[in-house]
């Protein structure tokens, strides 16, 4: 790939990767969230991207999706600068309540997914008419019947549950085919039945669809056993990689620059575990694990 | 049967009634369809701004001897450019808006009060103004409620659907190409042109009878996009023909007909909808 005469592999960069930060920064203001970021995701894998309020996961979202610039770096989105691909991309955002009083089905808001960026009025009886509408109206069917959520969907979308109203969003996302999925804590105000279903439902899709799965969440701990790899953002830099490499008490502390602990527990699973109230014993060996990790 | 028939050839016979039908007729296809995406888009403050707004360019309009529809489209079609161009901190000016629209409309009723007052031969146009009139509807004026129709039904069919898109999941649209915020801008002018025409028949205080309440009953009806856009139009005719019938055999305003009537199926859609839900709730 290094010879770049027209060659256009230069130009969509690694095949088979989805996702591709090389020393990438985002500024907003005057004020550098984070710089020098390496993240690669590949085809089929499912990263989540962990870190405190405010250290600009949502960011990271937002700039894949071409809404903010990256101030330095190279990023390719599917091959191509960010923004230029986004018809391939599933978008959820962040903490997205219906109003109750609000009069659309839940398959009303799937099907926009879909079609909601072309042209033209939704007409009462297109299906009768138009074979190409018929065809539509059975995938969008389809990928309500994937999520689960064929029962609510005829549903105004502001009176099924919070887990239910996820599962029709990411159906909406889901409904044009994308390559990624870019999830912004779809985990957020769900019980906790809710987010471990929603969780192995999104993993199921990534592995079978061959869909890569980029998740902003909060904890760490019910979803480990569903990665492929972590971003941790903190103050001014991302890490990313596998958890094995990334979830260790010397990567973690360092990042957030408090003691915190990483423990492996009987069945071989991770644990995390934050204790900024015993920085003090942290301090004494800054880079020696609490716990070491074995292998999986 | 064969009577009621007699009656309503006879209330045809007169030009003023067929101009008032075919009026009536333009501005509640147009009503019944912007309205339907104002109440999805929560923009009926927005709505009544315009409309209030509307009064003066109609009394200035009739001051300077032109007819009160340059003045109505004048002024709402400005507004609406006004209030598409105010600067929104993030998407939560909302509050600050509010403020704005509200001293604004003052100022707006006021001058159409001195408008009024300024032109003496005006004697009860007030009221034609604020609660609507259906005599003396000009054939030009339906020309021109059926030019003005025309382009919003038009623009509206092209932008109807990323419109419905950008109203209910902007974000997600935005993110998928949808030119969100310019399909705003393009619908508070349709907004403006709408209130516009509808303040022709209703007056500037009552366009409410037919840009929301067929509207809402539309939406209590079906939750369905698709059938509530042809339900809106279709109530806000039946409601629209049967206020000009009524007025034309009672001697009170059309205003009050067209906004009872709209009301009365506004309360019939709620009470049923209620039923509909309290059975389903008990076959449980």
């Amino acid at each position: 790939m290094s010879t770049s005469q027209g060659d256009p592999v230069a130009n969509t960069g690694t095949p088979g990767v989805t996702l591709e930060l090389e020393g990438a920064a985002v500024r907003l203001g005057s004020r550098t969230l984070w710089s020098g970021v390496d993240l690669t995701l590949e085809a089929g894998r499912f990263m989540a991207v962990l870190g405190p309020n405010g250290v600009g996961k949502t960011t990271l979202i937002k700039a894949v999706l071409g809404l903010l610039p990256f101030s330095a770096g190279t990023v390719r989105v599917l091959g191509k600068p960010p923004g230029q691909e986004n018809h391939r991309i599933g978008y959820l955002p962040q903490r997205r309540r219906f109003d109750p009083g609000l009069r659309i089905r839940g398959i009303d808001l799937v099907r926009l997914g879909e079609e909601g960026d072309r042209w033209g009025t939704p007409l009462p009886g297109a299906r009768l008419f138009s074979a190409r509408s018929r065809v539509r109206e059975a995938h969008v069917r389809d990928v309500i019947d994937l999520v689960g959520a064929s029962a609510y969907a005829s549903r105004p979308i502001g009176q099924v549950s919070g887990g239910e109203q996820q599962r029709l969003l990411i159906a909406q996302a889901l409904v044009r085919d994308p390559a990624l999925l870019l999830l912004d804590e779809p985990l957020d105000g769900l019980d906790l039945p809710s987010q471990t279903s929603v969780t192995s439902l999104i993993s199921t899709i990534c592995r079978e669809q061959r869909i890569s799965v980029l998740m902003v969440a909060h904890d760490v701990n019910p979803l480990l056993p569903y990665l492929d790899s972590v971003a941790y953002v903190g103050e001014g830099h991302i890490v990313a990689g596998t958890p094995e490499e990334v979830i260790t008490s010397d990567t973690l502390s360092r990042l957030y620059g408090t003691c915190i602990e990483v423990v492996h527990t009987a069945d071989g699973r991770l644990a995390v575990l934050g204790q900024p109230q015993e920085r003090a014993s942290c301090h004494g060996s800054p880079y020696e694990p609490v716990a070491a990790i074995g292998g999986s | 049967m064969t009577n009621l028939l007699q009656t309503l050839t006879q209330m045809l016979a007169y030009p003023f009634m067929v101009n008032a039908l075919e009026a009536g007729t333009i501005v509640a296809i147009v009503s019944g369809l912007i309205g339907w995406f104002m109440v999805l888009r929560r923009q009926s403050f927005a709505g009544h701004a315009l409309a209030v707004v509307g009064f003066p360019g109609a009394a200035g309009a009739t001051l300077l001897g032109v007819g009160a529809a340059y003045g109505y489209f004048t002024f709402c079609l400005a507004a609406a450019l006004v209030i598409a161009l105010l600067p929104r901190a993030g998407g939560s000016g909302r509050t600050d808006e509010s403020a704005v629209t509200g001293t604004v409309q003052a100022l707006a009723l006021a001058c159409g009060f001195l408008f009024v007052s300024l032109y003496h031969g005006f004697l009860n146009g007030i009221d034609a103004l604020l609660f609507g009139s259906f005599v003396g509807i000009s054939q030009g004026q339906v020309t021109a409620l059926l030019v003005v129709g025309a382009c919003v039904l038009v623009t509206l069919a092209l932008i109807g659907r990323p419109l419905l898109f950008s109203s209910v999941d902007p974000e997600v649209a935005a993110a998928g190409n949808v030119p969100v915020r310019a399909l705003s801008f393009v619908f508070l002018l349709l907004l403006g042109a709408a209130v516009a025409e509808a303040s022709q028949i209703t007056g500037t205080l009552l366009v409410f009878a037919l840009l929301v309440a067929p509207a809402a009953i539309a939406q209590t009806v079906t939750s369905r996009p698709s059938v509530g856009l042809l339900l809106s139009p279709i109530i806000a005719l039946i409601v629209t023909w049967g206020g000009l019938t009524l007025a034309y055999f009672w001697p009170y305003p059309i205003g009050f007909f067209v906004t009872s009537l709209a009301f009365g199926g506004y309360v019939a859609a709620r009470v049923a909808a209620g039923l509909v839900r309290r059975r389903s709730k008990s076959a449980w």
